[in-house]
C-alpha cells in the first residue's frame, strides 16, 4: 500500500463529498429555513440528471445541456414549491413526510411515463474524458476531478452569497426569526420559493453531474437521499457549513472504510474473519459515525443558530 | 304462501350463488419481483414476459380463467416476505412465483412452501434451497445461482487465465456466485472483494484494483449495478488494460444504458436471444413486436414459469386442490420452454445447458449477445446431494 493510493482514495472521497453536498446544500437549506422535512430533494436530484440527458439529445452541447437543465430544475422546483409543498410549512413533520414521499413516488412514476423505465445513455462529454497527471504516477479521470472543482467552487458561492449579499441576508434574516421579517415588509413567501427553487438547482447539478459517471434512471435519487440525510444529521440541520463538513466527512469515511478496512482489519483479526465483517462494517461505517456524532453533540457538528 | 315463496327465492339464490362461484373460480398467481426503485427495471421485463405468456395461453393459465397479483418487493427481504403473506392469506393465490433477488427468495420460499402453496421461482437460485432446504412444492424455472458462474469459471480455467480479481454485491447470491466461480476455476485468484447491494460508485473499489494489478476481472453486478460498474471500470480507462469477464452483468438491460462500454465482452448464460428453437423463437419475436424492446434472461424465466404452472393445472385438469398432482406434473417440465426441453433434478432445479456468449455489433448496428459455444451439456447444480427429496 502505497502513500499515492491514499491520496487517489482521498480524492475518490472528496468527490463522493462534493457530489453529497451538492443535494445535501439545498435539504439542509429548505429544512432549516421552512423547517420542512423534504423527501423528495432526491427526486429533483433524479429530474436534474433526466434533464441533462434531454437537452443534450436536444442541443448536443454539454455546455448548453447543463445551463438548460439548471434553469428546468430550478423552474420544477419552483413549481412544486407553489402547488404542493407551500401547504406544508404550517404542518407537522410526519405531514411533510407523507407528502414528500408521495412526491417521490409521483416523479418516479412520472419519468418512467417520459423517458421508460429502462436507464438511459450517458457518457461523460469527451472534452472531458481521459486523465489528469495530479502527481507523478497518480492518474486522476478528468471529469471526476471536474466535479471536485465544480463542487468546491459552489460551496465557495453559496458561502458568499449567505453571507454577504442582501438575498443571503434574507435568508438568515428568514431562518431565525419569520415574523419579523415579514413584519418588515419582506415578501417571505417569495423568498420561499426562491431558496426552494435554488435548492432543488442545486440538486439538479448534482444529478446531471451524476449521469455520465452513474445511472440515469427512475428512483436514482433515493439511494443518494439516505446518505444524505446522514450528511445533514452530522453537519448539523439547517447549516450550509455543516452540511460542507458533514459532506466531506461522509465521502471520506465512506470510501476510505470500503476502500481500506478490510487489509486493517486482516491485521487484527483472522484473514477469513476479516473477509466476512470487513464488507458488512464498511457499509454501515457513516450510519455508526452518525451514531458516535449523536451521542456527542446532539445538534450536529455545525448547529446553525435559530430561535423559534 | 308468502314463507314458501321467500323460502323458494331464497334457495335459488343460494343455488345460483354457489353456481357462480365454482364457475368463476380463477386460477390465482402471486408473482413477486421489483417493480419501483433502480431494479425495477428488471421487474419490468419479468412483468411483461408475464404477461406475453398470458397473451399465448389465450389469458387462460390451464385452461382456467386467470387472475395475477404482481407485488412489489422494493428489494427487500421484509418487504417480499410481507407481499407472500397477504397474497397467501388475503387473495389465497395457488402459486406464489417471481423474485430476483436471493435475499427475497430465501425469505420468500419458506412462507410460501410453509403455507402449503406451490412456489415457482423464476430468478433467484441461492445454494440453500438447491440443498438442505429444498421443498416439496418448491421450483425454479431459471437455475441454482452456482451455476452460470460455473461455466464462466471453467472458461477461464480452459482459457489458462491466472491472477482473478472477483468482486460481487454483499449478499447471498455474490457468495454463491463467487463460490461457483471458484469451483471451476483453479488458478490464482487475487482478491474477493464484496460491495454493498446497490451501491451506485465503484470508484474507490477501481482505485484498489488497479493498485492490485490483477491479470483478469471477474465480477457479477446484476441490473443497474452493472450499468455502473462497467461505465466506471471503462472510465477509469481498464477497459483496454485488463479484461473483463462476467455473469448477469452484460446483459439487455444493461447495454443500452452503457453502449460500446460492453462491446466484446464475455458472459455465460443458460439462454439467449439467438437461442435456436421453436419456443424462444415465437417468445423473442412476439415479445419484441409487443414491447418493442429485446428481452432478457429474467423474461424468458418468468415467461416458463407461468408455462410451467400452466402444464401443471393442465395434468390435473383444473382441480387446484390435487398438489400432488400438480407436483407430479411438474417434475416432467412438460412445457415448450424458451432454452429448449429440459429436465428436472430431484432438487426441483433445472439440468440445462450453460453457454458462452459474447456482445457483438448486430446487423442493425446495435450491440446484442450473441451464442459463441457451449460450455456444459446438461449440468448439475452442486448442492442437489444435500437435498434429501428423492422421487
Amino acid at each position: 500500500m502505497t502513500g499515492l493510493l491514499v491520496v487517489e482514495q482521498m480524492l475518490n472521497g472528496l468527490q463522493l463529498g462534493v457530489m453529497l453536498f451538492l443535494v445535501a446544500a439545498g435539504l439542509t437549506l429548505v429544512f432549516g429555513i421552512m423547517n420542512l422535512v423534504n423527501l423528495a430533494h432526491g427526486s429533483l436530484y433524479m429530474i436534474g440528471a433526466y434533464f441533462g440527458v434531454a437537452f443534450l439529445a436536444w442541443t448536443g452541447s454539454f455546455a448548453a445541456s447543463v445551463a438548460l437543465a439548471l434553469l428546468a430544475t430550478l423552474v420544477v422546483g419552483m413549481l412544486v414549491e407553489v402547488i404542493a409543498v407551500r401547504t406544508l410549512y404550517e404542518r407537522d413533520h410526519l405531514d411533510q413526510v407523507l407528502a414528500t414521499f408521495g412526491l417521490i413516488l409521483f416523479f418516479n412514476e412520472l419519468v418512467a411515463i417520459v423517458w421508460g423505465r429502462a436507464a438511459l445513455f450517458a457518457s461523460v462529454p469527451p472534452a472531458l474524458g481521459g486523465f489528469v497527471e495530479l502527481l507523478p504516477g497518480l492518474r486522476y479521470p478528468v471529469y471526476r476531478a471536474v466535479i471536485i472543482l465544480v463542487g468546491l467552487a459552489v460551496a465557495l458561492l453559496l458561502y458568499v452569497v449567505v453571507s454577504r449579499t442582501r438575498i443571503g441576508m434574507l435568508i438568515r434574516a428568514g431562518a431565525s426569526n419569520r415574523t419579523m421579517v415579514a413584519a418588515l415588509g419582506v415578501n417571505v413567501r417569495l423568498l420561499y420559493t426562491v431558496v426552494f427553487g435554488f435548492g432543488a438547482a442545486l440538486a439538479g447539478l448534482g444529478g446531471l453531474m451524476a449521469g455520465p459517471i452513474y445511472t440515469v434512471q427512475p428512483g436514482m435519487g433515493e439511494e443518494l437521499l439516505i446518505e444524505v440525510l446522514v450528511v445533514i444529521v452530522i453537519g448539523g440541520i439547517g447549516s450550509i457549513r455543516g452540511a460542507l463538513v458533514g459532506a466531506v466527512v461522509v465521502g471520506m469515511v465512506d470510501t476510505l472504510g470500503r476502500a481500506f478496512l478490510k487489509p486493517m482489519l486482516a491485521t487484527v483479526v483472522s484473514p477469513t474473519a476479516a473477509d466476512s465483517a470487513g464488507p458488512a462494517l464498511a457499509s454501515m461505517l457513516i450510519y455508526v459515525f452518525m451514531a458516535a456524532v449523536l451521542y456527542f453533540r446532539p445538534q450536529g457538528l455545525f448547529p446553525a443558530v435559530r430561535s423559534r | 304462501m308468502r314463507t314458501i315463496r321467500s323460502a323458494i327465492v331464497l334457495a335459488l339464490v343460494a343455488a345460483l350463488l354457489v353456481v357462480q362461484a365454482r364457475a368463476a373460480e380463477p386460477v390465482k398467481i402471486g408473482f413477486i419481483t421489483s417493480l419501483s426503485g433502480p431494479a425495477g427495471i428488471i421487474g419490468k421485463h419479468m412483468k411483461d414476459s408475464v404477461e406475453l405468456a398470458l397473451d399465448h395461453l389465450g389469458r387462460k393459465v390451464g385452461g382456467l380463467d386467470t387472475e395475477i397479483i404482481y407485488g412489489d418487493d422494493q428489494r427487500k427481504p421484509d418487504v417480499g416476505k410481507q407481499l407472500a403473506d397477504e397474497m397467501l392469506k388475503k387473495h389465497r393465490v395457488n402459486f406464489v412465483s417471481g423474485v430476483i433477488w436471493s435475499n427475497v427468495m430465501l425469505a420468500v420460499a419458506p412462507t410460501v412452501t410453509g403455507a402449503g402453496t406451490i412456489m415457482v421461482g423464476t430468478n433467484a437460485g441461492p445454494h440453500e434451497l438447491a440443498g438442505k432446504m429444498c421443498h416439496e412444492l418448491y421450483f425454479t424455472t431459471s437455475w441454482q445461482n452456482d451455476q452460470t458462474p460455473e461455466a464462466m469459471g471453467k472458461y477461464m480455467q480452459d482459457q489458462g487465465l491466472t491472477d482473478v480479481y472477483a468482486m460481487a454485491p454483499n449478499y447471498a447470491a455474490g457468495k454463491d456466485m463467487i463460490s461457483g466461480f471458484k469451483r471451476y476455476f483453479k488458478g490464482k485468484v487475487v482478491a474477493e472483494v464484496y460491495t454493498k447491494l446497490g451501491q451506485q460508485d465503484y470508484q474507490a473499489e477501481i482505485t484498489q484494483l488497479r493498485a492490485a494489478n490483477p491479470k483478469v476481472v471477474f465480477v457479477f453486478y446484476p441490473g443497474d449495478m452493472g450499468i455502473q460498474f462497467l461505465k466506471q471500470y471503462a472510465q477509469a480507462g481498464l477497459r483496454e488494460q485488463i479484461p473483463l469477464y462476467s455473469v448477469y452483468t452484460v446483459d439487455e438491460i444493461s447495454i443500452p444504458a452503457v453502449g460500446d462500454a460492453a462491446l466484446g465482452n464475455l458472459e455465460t448464460r443458460y439462454w439467449s436471444p439467438d437461442l435456436k428453437n421453436e419456443a424462444n423463437a415465437r417468445y423473442v419475436g412476439d415479445f419484441k413486436k409487443k414491447f418493442g424492446y429485446t428481452p432478457t434472461f429474467y423474461g424468458a424465466q418468468s415467461y416458463d414459469g407461468i408455462m410451467l404452472i400452466d402444464s401443471a393445472v393442465r395434468a390435473v385438469k383444473g382441480d387446484l386442490s390435487n398438489k400432488k398432482g400438480m407436483v407430479a406434473a411438474m417434475r416432467k417440465a412438460d412445457f415448450k420452454s424458451t432454452r429448449g426441453r429440459f429436465t428436472y433434478n430431484h432438487n426441483h432445479h433445472p439440468i440445462q445447458n450453460f453457454y458462452l456468449l459474447r456482445s457483438v455489433k448486430g446487423a442493425g448496428g446495435e450491440i446484442e449477445m450473441q451464442i459463441q459455444k457451449t460450455v456444459f451439456e446438461n449440468h448439475k447444480d452442486a448442492y442437489h446431494q444435500d437435498c434429501p427429496m428423492k422421487w
